[in-house]
């Protein structure tokens, strides 16, 4: 059990590299690589000391091609291979999007499950740290969208770390976005060795009776936050943490619904067509009659993330943006 | 560059060839083979029995002089959708290739000793997957290479330099074979690049180019052999451009006459690496017109029992739709799945 296992405090990013450093180790199918991977350890250091550790030929840097990281990851899974590649920020995936919607996600119902592609694609995704253009974008929607995938997005040092490990062990493709403001702007408690968290389960992160908010990622603790200012005013405001959104944990969200009867979605990537519909969708459709209030969308306005970062703070969802929402739906 | 050939147009030796008999015999019946499939193909597709195919009339040389290199329990083939050819003589059984043109997931999945990737649709994304396989082969250590093909069109794509690149970068054992046909439906090699050859651009990855004269099996095969002997000592890939031409329209959807002149297709009819083959054997008085014969008549045995085997595959059922999506069909597949299993019943 991992609640019995020592414990220490570590950041997203000691956790990500925690897991890949563990999965190296277990697998020899196991391979590293992308931009900057290697020599440097990642932009982030996400895979600080790895290959001097495992040596050149499982952690790699490769040539800046992101289409081409995405293929070839794809030959080497298919060819018996756990790839675990690195796309150096997830606006920078565009590139590879013939690969992934042509083939990540179909190449298993196209052969018929002759061929299979366990391979993770890590990515940093979101805004907050004041990032240069197009370092911020949230794509998750895209990915979404495409059959045949998983997409998963931990927001604890403790959930990235099990969740990490879990997806390497997946046979289907992965999607791992990493909220950059998690990074190292989270710590936590972090169970030592190898331990997977499941893949295709959201968790209730804190109880509440009045209003649930759903979110992932980043929004998590923009969500929690915006909990602990309302328990002050005497409203409890129960958090829904996604965590995997494909495959989306449909019977949490509505059973939460159900209880509080109103239903806010959080997420920052553009609101229009963004995974946020989704969620509100599915509600729509299975827990129309437990309804007090309209479903809201708490997201990035329709326009690109801003890259002049004095006014960031406006684009991104923040607690208080959130609890105009919670008061939206109260008072209906 | 200089273009390798073998034989003259009428298929007479230029020079001794690296084959023995036997393999000259034997590359002609693959040959044979592929062309019989491309004719009894085409005869179905108008019959209704096929799905929109794209023939390979004029190119058969091109694919199956390097798919005589390679061993399908071992190597690798990561074909586009013009190379039944390549995957016929790689070893894809022909029942599985008719239905895999009838769309019929049955014929998606290669057996498990053939080491076949379903035909791409998209066009060059097979090169960067297919530098990576090769890569995994390398590192695998059994001296087993990747063979990828694609089309003069095809190397306009951004995923040709990326996959060329890893390849290069990495040194990894394969072959890419570029058809050079002249046409990209309608669009004509000198609209889709300004080289004259695509094999130079084999220097800006720092492999060897090599170009061939694709409608000569022998002059194909002996290049293949020769990259797939590099590749297997760990010496990299190579890019070959087979110049050959696509007698034959786009797919059966496809109206030549739009783009191109019945006098072009003509003059490279007089080229047919088929009969270049056949002659070079006779010349050599390795074949007769009896062996052709009984030849014709085996390959009609062959497609006729194949055929069977394909007709009696069951129709797909509504449910697959949703079937392999997953390793384990999640929830949402499930619940699609329950629903198409009551709409049939």
């Amino acid at each position: 059990m991992i609640a019995e296992r020592e414990t220490r405090v570590l950041n997203n990013v000691q956790a990500i590299n925690e897991a890949l450093d563990l999965a190296l180790a277990k697998d020899p199918r196991v391979l590293l690589f992308g931009e900057d991977v290697g020599t440097m350890g990642g932009v982030f250091r996400a895979s600080d000391g790895l290959q001097q550790k495992y040596g050149e030929k499982r952690v790699f840097d490769t040539p800046l091609a992101e289409s081409g990281i995405v293929g070839f990851g794809i030959g080497l899974a298919m060819a018996g291979f756990r790839p675990v590649a690195e796309i150096q920020f997830a606006g920078f995936l565009y590139p590879a999007l013939d690969q992934i919607l042509s083939h990540l996600g179909r190449m298993r119902h196209r052969t018929r499950g002759r061929f299979t592609i366990p391979m993770v694609i890590r990515a940093p995704y979101g805004g907050g740290v004041k990032t240069p253009e197009q370092h911020a974008d949230s794509p998750e929607a895209l990915l979404c969208h495409t059959p045949g995938v998983k997409v998963v997005i931990p927001s604890s040092p403790e959930r990235a770390k099990g969740l990490l490990l879990a997806a390497i062990e997946d046979p289907d493709p992965v999607f791992f976005l990493e909220a950059i403001k998690l990074y190292r702007g989270v710590k936590g408690m972090v169970p030592e060795g190898y331990y997977t968290l499941p893949i295709g389960q959201a968790r209730v992160v804190r109880e509440g009776q009045a209003v649930s908010l759903f979110c992932y990622g980043g929004m998590v603790e923009v969500c929690q936050k915006a909990a602990e200012v309302a328990a002050r005013e005497g409203v409890e405001l129960e958090v829904v943490d996604l965590e995997t959104l494909v495959p989306l944990d449909t019977p949490t969200i509505l059973e939460s619904v159900r209880k509080t009867g109103r239903a806010v979605v959080v997420y920052e990537a553009m609101r229009t067509g963004g995974f946020g519909a989704e969620v509100a969708a599915r509600i729509a459709e299975e827990a129309l009659d437990y309804l007090e209030a309209p479903i809201l969308r708490v997201a990035g306005w329709d326009a690109p993330y801003p890259p002049f970062s004095a006014v960031e703070n406006y684009y991104r969802p923040d607690a208080k943006r959130v609890l105009e929402a919670v008061r939206r739906v109260l008072a209906y | 560059m200089e273009t390798v050939q073998y034989l003259d147009d009428t298929g007479r030796p230029l020079r001794e060839l690296p084959f023995n008999p036997e393999e000259l015999r034997q590359g002609y019946r693959a040959l044979r083979r592929a062309r019989h499939f491309d004719e009894r193909a085409l005869v179905l597709q108008r019959q209704g029995r096929l799905g929109v195919y794209p023939p390979f009339r004029g190119q058969e040389a091109a694919q199956v002089g390097v798919a005589l290199c390679l061993q399908a329990n071992r190597d690798w083939l990561l074909p586009s959708y013009r190379e039944s050819a390549a995957a016929l003589t790689f070893g894809m059984p022909i029942h599985k290739l008719i239905l895999s043109w009838r769309a019929d997931p049955a014929g998606w999945g290669a057996p498990p000793d053939v080491n076949m990737v379903q035909f791409y649709i998209p066009i060059a994304t097979q090169i960067p997957q297919a530098a990576g396989v090769a890569h995994a082969l390398h590192l695998q250590g059994q001296g087993a290479v990747a063979a990828v093909f694609i089309g003069d069109g095809g190397t306009s794509e951004g995923d040709f330099h990326e996959g060329l690149n890893f390849a290069s970068v990495f040194n990894v054992p394969l072959l890419v074979t570029v058809q050079n046909n002249g046409w990209a439906i309608s669009v004509p090699t000198h609209k889709q690049m300004r080289v004259q050859r695509i094999a130079l651009k084999a220097q800006g990855y720092g492999i060897p180019g090599v170009v061939v004269d694709g409608n000569d099996l022998v002059a194909v095969w002996s290049v293949a052999r020769e990259a797939v002997a590099r590749a297997r000592a760990g010496q990299g890939p190579t890019l070959i451009e087979a110049l050959t031409y696509r007698v034959a329209p786009h797919t059966s959807s496809d109206d030549p006459s739009r783009y191109r002149t019945e006098e072009e297709a003509e003059q490279w009819k007089q080229r047919d690496p088929i009969l270049r083959m056949k002659n070079c054997l006779l010349h050599l008085g390795l074949w007769s017109e009896e062996e052709e014969a009984e030849l014709g008549e085996a390959l009609e045995a062959e497609f006729q029992a194949e055929l069977a085997l394909a007709d009696q595959a069951p129709e797909p059922n509504p449910w697959e739709i949703v079937e392999q999506v997953y390793h384990k069909m999640q929830p949402d597949q499930e619940a699609a799945w329950q629903y198409l299993r009551g709409e049939k019943a």
